[in-house]
């Protein structure tokens, strides 16, 4: 019971989630809806390192299109059984991350955030020149939907809705118990201080790498969905303003909460999808509202909440004190 | 050897635009310790400005350039003063994406005034000129003697003046600048507004030779960050020499390897320089 009391934001968000497609008979809100998912996935990759571990990196718009590259020209190019391409896709893309993370860990800070700029700027840069192989400009078309699994096929829209849905709620869980726990709180004190932690006992490399691989994989994850839930990849998805875009859902959310990535990913990919004309012109508002919350809420929506329902329960606890202390007094008169 | 010549003096044009873009990157660096990841899109409205200057109302080009200067410089000010100020007690990861968001602003902005289309700039420089073998523009000699004239200004001002002094000072210890009695606020604020002018000086000097667009600014920055990285973050040399060596390689490589990945170049340089030393070359001492 307790369990459940704990956790029940949480499973009003998985209630919520899992009845949606039951109130509404429109495609394009699911479609939208299944979109923030999978973005959400990403977001929570770059939570690990940036929000937890304390290190910025600019690169994981490219390993989420090497994720969702992997997956496509393994489907289409090679003909590789749909989840075993699936697979492969993550892998392929987490093997990518362990040798850019031994590389790019090695430099701090600032450093880190440019080397990992100007690697996603070559993931780029490879994906949209090499055309033999990605189809540069032009794209990859005719990515397959996901292959049925037993009785369960994935061709509507509902049940993409829930493939994607069963795979955030993974993501959510792991995310939960990883940040709770002590290597979770390892990743915190690196973010803190590094040489405090070091002192600790901490061997930061590893576990700063660590941290980065499974952040890079939960980027391919993201990307082998929605490669094949859109269907067709270009290379802008590996373009530094995805990975803005996705710094941008993870500021307003939250970065460094679990709720986040849920939440900065959902409203800001709703809204700019309901608003066809914030297309283009989003960055206005959302550029500025990254200064904004930077300078006053760099915790963004989530961590706001947090400091206000904190604030609330000390001037509770202090009321009741005070209240305590005053009955014992009249008591003692 | 035409063709080595020719692109030596290519490399020359190209090197002088990301020493100028350098320099002011990591002038303020080396004040702030800020990455600017805005300063591209400084660069972008310094073309902006002067190429409408001269298209709306105009002006030479000479006038359109100092209307740039004042404007970018302002901006820059107004950055400093607006966002990194407010900021100076905050993790250095915040400085980082307030500079992010400030890029992404003005990258709009300016997209929604002048629209997204490439556009052309026409100056008075577009005789052709041989020399030594070579046919260049004039617009290209005018890059490199602009580039190497505002260098010389640039440092006669950080070594032969007092508030130049004051800068130096504070890039090479900020608690023994203050001892000193220095105005951090005013050196930051001017600071901006040098790195400002000098990025909308690069961006008027080279858009007659590229275009003026919105997304201007992405890859010279990204290449002006390996370039204060090869020189040493906050080193004034170092970017000047920086954007040198970057200018010469590009245009070789391009001539001798493969045009289409000549972009490549410095990211390479850069993922390999750091792969052998994460401090990047000169780094200054023990941290």
């Amino acid at each position: 019971m307790s369990m459940i009391k704990r956790n029940r934001i949480a499973l009003i968000f998985l209630l919520v989630a899992l009845m949606a497609p039951l109130f509404t008979d429109n495609q394009y809100y699911l479609y939208i809806v299944t979109l923030s998912f999978i973005w959400t996935i990403a977001v929570y990759g770059m939570n690990l390192i940036g929000g937890y571990t304390g290190q910025l990196s600019l690169a994981h718009a490219g390993f989420f299109a090497i994720g969702a590259y992997s997956l496509g020209l393994l489907t289409v190019d090679a003909n590789v059984p749909y989840w075993f391409a699936f697979v492969l896709a993550c892998l392929i893309t987490t093997v990518v991350g362990f040798f850019v993370g031994l590389i790019a860990l090695r430099t701090k800070e600032h450093f880190f955030a440019i080397y990992t700029l100007c690697v996603g700027y070559i993931i780029y840069l490879v994906i949209y020149q090499w055309d033999e192989l990605t189809g540069g400009v032009r794209g990859l078309i005719g990515v397959p939907p996901p292959s049925p699994i037993g009785p369960i096929s994935f061709e509507s829209a509902e049940s993409n809705y829930y493939l994607v849905l069963a795979f955030l709620v993974l993501v959510f869980v792991f995310m939960k118990f990883l940040t709770e726990s002590l290597i979770g709180r390892t990743y915190v004190a690196i973010r803190n201080s590094e040489e405090l932690a070091q002192t600790i006992g901490i061997n930061t490399m590893r576990q700063k790498l660590v941290s980065f691989v499974i952040s890079t994989f939960l980027a391919g994850l993201a990307g082998a969905l929605y490669a094949s839930f859109v269907r067709f990849l270009g290379p802008e998805i590996s373009y530094t303003m995805t990975t803005f875009d996705m710094l941008t859902y993870l500021i307003v959310g939250g970065i460094g909460t679990l709720y986040g990535p849920l939440v900065g990913t959902f409203l800001i990919v709703t809204i700019t999808q309901s608003l066809q004309f914030m297309e283009e012109y989003r960055m206005l508002i959302f550029g500025p509202l990254l200064v904004f919350l930077v300078i006053f809420y760099p915790r963004g929506i989530v961590g706001g909440i947090q400091m206000w329902k904190a604030k609330r329960q000390f001037k509770k606890r202090q009321k009741m004190k005070r209240t305590s202390s005053t009955s014992t007094h009249e008591g003692g008169d | 050897m035409d063709v080595l010549a020719q692109q030596l003096f290519n490399g020359l044009t190209i090197g002088s635009v990301y020493s100028l873009v350098a320099l002011g990157l990591t002038l303020v660096y080396g004040i702030l310790h800020i990455p600017n990841f805005a300063h591209g899109a400084l660069y972008m409205v310094g073309g902006y400005v002067t190429l409408m200057t001269m298209t709306t109302l105009g002006l030479p080009y000479f006038v359109a350039m100092f209307m740039s200067i004042l404007v970018v410089g302002g901006i820059a000010v107004l950055m400093e003063r607006l966002v990194f100020h407010q900021l100076r007690h905050s993790p250095p990861i915040h400085d980082k994406i307030a500079a992010i968001g400030l890029l992404l602003f003005l990258e709009t902005l300016v997209q929604l005034i002048w629209g997204a289309d490439y556009r052309s700039m026409t100056t008075p420089f577009d005789d052709i000129v041989s020399f030594l073998g070579i046919t260049v523009t004039t617009q290209r000699i005018l890059i490199v003697v602009a580039a190497v004239l505002v260098m010389i200004a640039l440092h006669l001002f950080l070594k032969k003046t007092m508030i130049g002094a004051a800068i130096i000072a504070m890039s090479q210890n900020r608690e023994g600048a203050f001892l000193q009695g220095i105005n951090a606020n005013r050196v930051a604020m001017l600071t901006f507004f040098i790195s400002g002018g000098l990025a909308a000086i690069a961006a008027s000097i080279s858009s007659p030779i590229n275009l003026v667009y919105p997304g201007m600014g992405h890859l010279v920055i990204l290449k002006a960050f390996v370039i204060i990285i090869i020189g040493g973050m906050g080193s004034v040399p170092g970017a000047i020499i920086g954007g040198y060596i970057l200018g010469f390689s590009e245009s070789l490589g391009a001539t001798f390897i493969s045009s289409d990945y000549s972009d490549i170049i410095a990211f390479v340089l850069l993922v390999a320089i750091l792969t052998v030393k994460p401090q990047g070359l000169f780094a200054k001492g023990a941290h």
